[in-house]
């Protein structure tokens, strides 16, 4: 099979074209991924850099580096650039390296939209940091948006929702093109429920997007025409509601964290087994719990909405809903921790951050489950407790599992070994600095203290300070790897074509790096 | 006609490279930041997304000319048909979605906003905003919103024009029903003119469409600041609109094809894809004609 992966060239593809040329006009996947794992990382460290400013501000009480109305945009465009501009495109590049190798396809069923996604989302990143320097300033009612708020925007406010849209359409193709290539092209041999979870977790996470980017894009379009065009969507003296906005962007809003973590659980479940060397416990309840947490994110929305005042029956309702999501979670933490359980484990950078993902996130999970219960919730509601638990669910949550796909899978893309002993200390960096950074939030919230607020009372000055230490080891951490990254995209250790000695799948079987094209023949399933 | 048959062995086609995502990204960067620059008022602001448009268009004849001649040129084997089919079909979910954004906010405040405006159940606290303001729909709000002095406004009543134009587009259904059966049994000349009967039906449902958005707007006071209702009314249609008028563009592309000669009775992805989206099309003008012209 790898002789046959080797020779691919045959069927006259086309050699990688030269220079710029290339990453403007390929269609291959292995390209595509590239260039949104590279954008991802890109964004992440500018969303960091807003996010350390932010911290610095918050470093003690009273004002002293940026005025409250900058600190608002600056938190949105953080927020923005972090969910849409890092997080979700670095899953997608993830799929796009992965998914194919994985299924044993030659590229994705649809190369040409492919790349029509990422430079789709590279132009709507453009656009959406403009804003920041465009007159008025950013938007600066938070990621959510909310109006009457939101509606104060300077002449940046269509520039924003414009690029929203062009990033939903460019979620979309992505989705759809995931969708196609999985249930499209996969080897002979490969049914559905012996493909890697991966690729399941990649496939839900597809059909969520597709459900709920437009809604997204409808949300904002009312936004856009309550402004420009004088309709009373949101506004109660033409009979509109500003509730209905968030009950329209909480049915995207809540799908889509489960965007963000659902490729996280992928990635887990892919490094767990290699490093404990044994298949992964419960293949199919990790599939149907995939599918039942997707499945509940869509009656859960309004979990976010226990203080603006909703029947007593809905509230109600939506605390048992998002209760009930504990249990495919549950499921999964399982399942994981019985796959470690007499595993013979080793502790290499993707083990390493897979596990911290385990821990934190099962964390992260937990102060999750406490805000559900609506009485308790109108304490917890915005406060820094939810902006403790969101971070615990998306940095040591969705961005380690990220780091540890990284880690796991380099030596693949770059036909080399890292050194593992510079991965360890990134790793223990990054986990002790988070918990440093983000676990005193919780007694932050717990205490009282608002979030979206550039100043605060003098009581919470302590673990403000605490935080703000924490945050800035936690970024500069991330320029080890950056160097790690780079160091290895360069030369090092020739890495095998399994790279680890537990892994198995079709992508281990192809030579480290691989050829440009991979898999023009369907390989055979052993 | 010299199209020649994929056979379903050959490998899948993957084209090596193209320039047209990049352009089309640029194109649609153009035009999005043309339209924020209209809508804020700029000077230039209409002449950068009339370019926007243009730019748009090129990539639209660009992109579907290529992959109608790739298609012609027989590269395209089922595995490849059966992506495009899929693709299609999942597209048309997400724009299902995007209706069911706007669906919802009518429900919403039909069902819940504008009682609670009005005083009743356990949120009628919100009554107390205005406690003369009596619920009920069609309505412009406590504040009577809307160009009238008096704040009054009339409501487009479902069988008149409405009604006309449902049985155009139901018409417009079956004639390309009609058109597809043709296209599979080989009867050509039925094809051509039942698809033309198509897009001339699809065209007359926007002339009305047009003509009954003039009649709202300037002589029953009915506008897009008419209140929620106004709202509502203004965002379902229009983007429905919007469907027919691009649903309709690609029926005449298809009609274009099949005067060239394109399409075999086994295959003929982009009619059939054309088809369905203008059923799509159908199916969401029968959810606003009875909810939100006739409820």
């Amino acid at each position: 099979m790898v002789e046959a992966a080797v020779a691919m060239d045959h069927a006259g593809h086309a050699a990688p074209a030269r220079g710029l040329t290339r990453w403007l006009t390929s269609t291959n996947h292995k390209d595509i991924g590239t260039l949104y794992l590279v954008f991802a990382l890109v964004m992440f460290l500018v969303g960091g850099a807003m996010a350390l400013l932010i911290r610095a501000e918050l470093h003690a009480p009273g004002l002293q580096l940026v005025n409250p109305g900058f600190y608002n945009q600056i938190l949105t465009v953080h927020a923005l650039l972090m969910v849409f501009g890092a997080v979700m495109p670095a899953t997608v590049g993830l799929a796009n390296w992965m998914i194919p190798l994985q299924i044993g396809a030659a590229d994705m069923a649809l190369p040409r939209l492919n790349l029509f996604s990422f430079w789709l989302l590279f132009f709507a990143s453009v656009l959406l940091t403009s804003t920041l320097f465009l007159p008025g300033g950013a938007p600066a009612a938070g990621w959510t948006l909310y109006p009457p708020l939101v509606l104060q925007s300077g002449s940046a406010f269509p520039v924003a929702i414009f690029s929203i849209h062009l990033m939903g359409a460019s979620s979309i193709m992505g989705a759809i093109n995931v969708i196609v290539t999985v249930l499209n092209m996969r080897t002979p041999g490969m049914t559905l429920l012996k493909m890697p979870l991966f690729c399941w977790a990649w496939l839900i996470t597809a059909y969520l997007l597709i459900a709920v980017m437009p809604v997204f894009a409808g949300s904002v379009t009312m936004l856009l025409t309550d402004y420009f065009l004088a309709t009373s969507f949101f506004n109660p003296a033409g009979g509109g509601d500003p509730v209905l906005y968030q009950h329209v962007f909480w049915f995207f809003g809540h799908p889509e964290v489960y965007i963000m973590i659902l490729p996280a659980f992928g990635i887990v479940s892919e490094i767990i087994p290699t490093f404990a060397r044994k298949p992964i416990f419960g293949y199919d309840s990790m599939v149907y719990a995939i599918a039942s947490i997707a499945f509940l994110s869509f009656i859960v929305w309004a979990h976010h909405m226990f203080t603006v005042g909703m029947p007593v029956a809905g509230q109600l309702f939506f605390m048992m809903a998002t209760m009930l999501i504990a249990v495919p979670t549950g499921v999964k933490v399982f399942n994981w921790t019985a796959t470690l359980w007499r595993g013979s484990i080793s502790f290499e950078p993707p083990m390493l951050f897979a596990l911290a993902f385990l821990f934190l996130f099962t964390l992260g999970g937990l102060s999750g489950l406490m805000m559900a219960i609506a009485p308790v919730d109108l304490q917890y509601h915005d406060s820094y407790f939810i902006v403790a638990h969101f971070h615990y669910v998306l940095v040591p949550g969705a961005v380690f599992a990220i780091i540890a796909g990284v880690y796991y899978w380099l030596p693949k893309w770059t036909g080399h070994q890292y050194s593992v002993r510079l991965g360890q200390w990134h790793f223990w960096l990054t986990a002790i600095s988070v918990n440093v950074m983000f676990f005193p939030q919780h007694f932050l919230g717990l205490a009282g203290m608002p979030r979206r607020i550039p100043d605060y009372a003098t009581p919470f000055a302590d673990w403000n300070a605490v935080s703000t230490i924490g945050s800035f080891v936690f970024g500069f951490a991330q320029l080890l790897f950056v160097w790690l990254v780079w160091r290895c995209a360069r030369g090092g250790e020739r890495a095998t074509a399994q790279v680890w000695d537990g892994a198995h799948g079709l992508e281990w079987t192809v030579p480290s790096p691989p050829p440009y094209h991979t898999f023009a023949t369907p390989p055979e399933l052993r | 006609m010299s199209h020649a048959e994929p056979s379903p062995g050959s490998a899948y086609y993957f084209p090596h490279g193209s320039r047209l995502p990049f352009y089309g990204s640029a194109s649609l960067f153009v035009l999005m930041a043309g339209a924020a620059a209209t809508l804020n008022g700029a000077a230039a602001g209409g002449w950068i997304l009339g370019l926007g448009g243009v730019l748009l268009a090129g990539l639209f004849f660009a992109w579907f000319g290529q992959v109608i001649r790739e298609n012609q040129a027989g590269l395209y084997n089922d595995q490849v048909d059966r992506s495009f089919r899929m693709g299609m079909m999942w597209f048309i979910f997400s724009e299902v979605m995007f209706f069911a954004a706007f669906f919802g906010a009518l429900f919403y405040t039909r069902q819940f906003a504008v009682p609670w405006l009005g005083g009743e159940g356990s949120k009628g606290l919100a009554g107390l905003l205005w406690p003369e303001f009596e619920a009920g729909w069609p309505t412009n709000g406590p504040a009577a919103l809307g160009p009238r002095a008096d704040g009054s406004f009339d409501v487009m009543k479902a069988f008149g024009l409405p009604a006309v134009n449902t049985m155009l587009l139901l018409s417009s259904g079956l004639t390309v029903t009609i058109a597809h059966h043709a296209l599979k049994s080989g009867q050509r000349a039925l094809l051509k003119l039942f698809l033309a009967l198509t897009f001339l039906l699809g065209f007359s449902f926007l002339s009305i469409q047009v003509y009954e958005y003039g009649h709202a707007w300037h002589e029953l006071g009915l506008q897009t600041g008419t209140g929620i209702y106004g709202s509502t009314f203004f965002l379902l249609t229009g983007f429905h609109g919007l469907h027919v008028l691009i649903g309709a563009i690609m029926l005449v592309v298809i009609w274009l094809r099949c005067l060239k000669g394109h399409f075999t009775p086994r295959q003929h992805f982009a009619f059939e894809a054309v088809a369905w989206y203008w059923h799509f099309v159908d199916v969401v003008w029968l959810g606003l004609f009875v909810f939100v012209y006739w409820l």
